[in-house]
């Protein structure tokens, strides 16, 4: 299998601040890769690094044939950047801009490229306006077209559907899709499980550690969680009670009905079946979902820096 | 290396960049007012406060003898709205005094026998001692005094025979200021601190700008390289600076009524690699700085010495070795001279080699270390 990202143990520290650690990444060119973490854990430090904003400070790879430490021109011009905050510029319209980023990678047929980028954004009566007036959603859309108008190979979008409509957010993820049935290689970072499991593969990150990889269901299987659904009459005090149970991890609500998780199924099975006689709750196992999954590995994963914010 | 063909300067992305820059200022309705606005306010600041030809100015004066002629003469000094006599000293010292502390600008000593020797036709001397730290305030003044001997001593004053020379011999000493800048110094020089502030200013904000805002990530993302940015950059603001220099060139000739004795079409060349050269240093002082206000500290810390030891505001001649040393290193102390030289005295094109090079050297250096100091990367 053809990989379009390749890195080994890849670094970054800023001050005494170790921000990604060892960082490892295979990548399958056609892809889509979903990077998640929690806030601070390195994702667009990561990303910066893929696509030579940062420098390494050690660690080595290839990020579609070309190594990342010394070759992040020829990168550059394959490769399409979404910056998770937006960063076209506000004082020019939404076509000045467009133009200028097809200036830059040198495109022919600049004209056509921008007006279709236009059409699809369904922008083209709002061409005169300033990026600076835009709503936060449409800036969103409009740095995607920005990213995808030279035609790049590989995708680095961090996350791009923040504050976008549920349609507009769907609408994305099928051009993702289709991008990705075209060979485009596409690395998405993001918060929202429903996004994650639309990925092919995933990654998790931790306080700059890669955590786990694999596909969901690898994901998922890998951390051996058990999850209960329990239902019934009077649910909603009990959640603090639940909690305190030996071998319980994670209570979480669900409108009318609680999960709870726990990798200990031989102690957590036995409590549960117990609390539930007592209170008169129905009781069921289901599969474990990703959110599950993920709260675990942020909650097993300590702090290895305060954050000062 | 592979890296070769990348670093090769793309004509299409330089002009991307010039376009934008160009779209940024226009909609930049601050900076277009700064632009038209510093040479407006300065050329009155500096240049009405200088060309005003200033009235009433303090007088005082030691009387070593009074007599009928020495007050004809204050009479007509104070008739001609010049000078304001603020009073009679004893002595020669307290009148240095007064001149030191700027308590007044004049002291004019009339000498022992002033009036014997004026009647005989003896030409006596009048000692006039001008604070001159502003030449021009007191060059009016002393012009005026020059006539004012002639026009006293002759009307009918009984038993006086007008001799046809001068009457008086008047010595006229310059106190602070021995060279006398004026204001056709002054207004082309005021040409060139007026490119130093805005050129360095504006292109100094230029990338940190983009730091700030969050769009050099983008423009990082992007394979543009720093000589196309850095220069594409520039390039907007060779506009304004030859705006700028029109502006004052106009004023200067209309309403200071200032010579222009040599090739305009020299003058905007010399014009043009000086507002290079500030430019370069500008773009540079933006990629070194980390932010807007830093960028603007730098730019104020290399103007400061430029106003100072160019020989804008003193004589440069007049300045010890170690400031002449500093002076020459700066774009400001080499263009006063090649504007002054072209403007005032006519030079050619071949007189101007010895202040080029000097600023062509100062260019390259800044640009290598501009070039240098570009972060590629958000680091
Ligand atoms: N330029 C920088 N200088 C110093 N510290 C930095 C810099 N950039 C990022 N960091 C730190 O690196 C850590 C990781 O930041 P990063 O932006 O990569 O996280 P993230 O996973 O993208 O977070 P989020 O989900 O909030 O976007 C944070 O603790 C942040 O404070
Ligand atoms: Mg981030």
């Amino acid at each position: 299998m053809e990989l379009a990202i390749d890195v080994q143990n890849l670094n970054k520290r800023f001050g005494d601040k170790h921000v990604v650690r060892d960082l490892s990444l295979r990548v399958r060119t056609g892809e889509i890769f979903g990077f998640l973490g929690p806030n601070g854990s390195g994702k667009t430090t990561s990303i910066r690094m893929l696509c030579g904003l940062l420098t390494p400070d050690s660690g080595s790879g290839r990020c579609l044939g070309y190594d990342v430490l010394t070759q992040s021109g020829e990168i550059k011009r394959q490769v399409g950047y979404m910056t998770q905050k937006f960063s076209l510029w506000d004082d020019l319209t939404i076509a000045e801009n467009l133009e200028f980023v097809a200036r830059m990678f040198g495109m022919s047929g600049r004209r056509e490229a921008v007006d279709r980028a236009l059409d699809d954004l369904g922008l083209a009566g709002r061409r005169n306006q300033l990026a600076g007036t835009l709503s936060g959603g449409w800036k969103q859309r409009l740095a995607l077209a920005a990213c995808l108008l030279h035609r790049p190979r590989l995708l680095l979008l961090d996350e791009p559907t923040a504050g976008v409509d549920p349609k507009a957010r769907r609408d994305f993820w099928e051009e993702i899709h289709r991008l990705s049935a075209a060979g485009i290689t596409i690395l998405v970072s993001t918060h929202y499980m429903d996004e994650a499991e639309r990925c092919h593969r995933l990654a998790y990150l931790s306080y700059g550690s890669l955590l786990a990889a694999g596909t969901a269901d690898e994901v998922i299987a890998a951390q051996q969680l058990a999850t209960w659904e329990l239902s019934g009459p009077g649910l909603t005090g009990l959640g603090a009670e639940l909690r305190r149970l030996p071998g319980v991890e994670q209570v979480a609500s669900f409108g009318a009905l609680l999960h709870v998780s726990g990798a200990d199924v031989a102690t957590l099975q036995p409590e549960l079946e117990r609390f539930c006689h007592a209170h008169g709750l129905a009781l069921e196992r289901v599969g474990s979902t990703l959110e599950d999954v993920f709260i675990r590995l942020m909650q097993h994963s300590p702090d290895p820096f305060q954050e000062a914010s | 290396m592979s890296r070769s063909p990348l670093s090769r300067f793309s004509l299409q992305r330089w002009l991307g960049i010039v376009i934008k820059e160009f779209i940024q200022l226009k909609r930049d309705r601050l900076t277009f007012g700064m632009i038209i606005g510093i040479p407006i306010i300065q050329l009155t600041l500096f240049g009405f406060a200088i060309n005003s030809d200033p009235k009433h100015l303090p007088t005082a004066v030691v009387m070593a003898e009074a007599s009928p002629f020495s007050r004809a003469y204050l009479a007509a000094m104070q008739n001609s709205d010049y000078f304001d006599l603020v009073g009679s000293v004893a002595s020669e010292r307290e009148a240095q005094r007064l001149l030191d502390r700027g308590d007044v600008q004049f002291v004019i000593t009339f000498p022992a026998g002033f009036q014997r020797a004026l009647v005989r036709g003896e030409q006596p001397a009048l000692l006039v001692e001008a604070d001159a730290t502003d030449p021009v305030a007191a060059g009016g003044a002393i012009s005026v005094l020059n006539k004012l001997g002639n026009e006293v001593f002759t009307p009918d004053l009984p038993g006086f025979h007008p001799p046809a020379k001068q009457l008086v011999e008047l010595r006229i000493h310059k106190r602070y200021n021995p060279e006398g800048v004026t204001a056709y110094n002054i207004v082309p020089g005021l040409m060139g601190v007026i490119l130093t502030m805005t050129m360095v200013l504006m292109t100094g904000l230029a990338m940190t700008r983009e730091r700030e805002r969050g769009t050099f990530e983008n423009l990082l993302a992007t394979p543009a390289t720093p000589l196309e940015v850095m220069t594409g950059k520039i390039v907007p603001y060779i506009l304004i600076g030859l705006i700028q220099v029109s502006l004052v060139l106009l004023a200067a000739r209309f309403i200071f009524g200032v010579p222009m004795l040599g090739s305009l079409l020299l003058l905007y060349a010399v014009v043009l690699l000086f507002i290079c050269a500030n430019l370069t240093l500008g773009i540079t002082f933006s990629s070194i700085a980390r932010n807007q206000l830093q960028a603007m500290q730098m730019t104020f810390f290399f103007f400061l010495p430029s106003i100072l030891l160019s020989g804008f505001m003193f004589p440069f001649r007049g300045m010890p070795g170690w400031a002449q040393a500093i002076g020459n290193c700066l774009p400001l102390t080499h263009f006063l001279v090649l504007v002054r030289g072209i403007l005032l005295k006519g030079n050619d094109y071949s007189l101007l080699w010895p202040q080029v090079w000097p600023i062509l050297a100062f260019m390259a250096v800044v640009l290598g270390v501009g070039l240098k100091t570009f972060r590629r990367t958000l680091d």
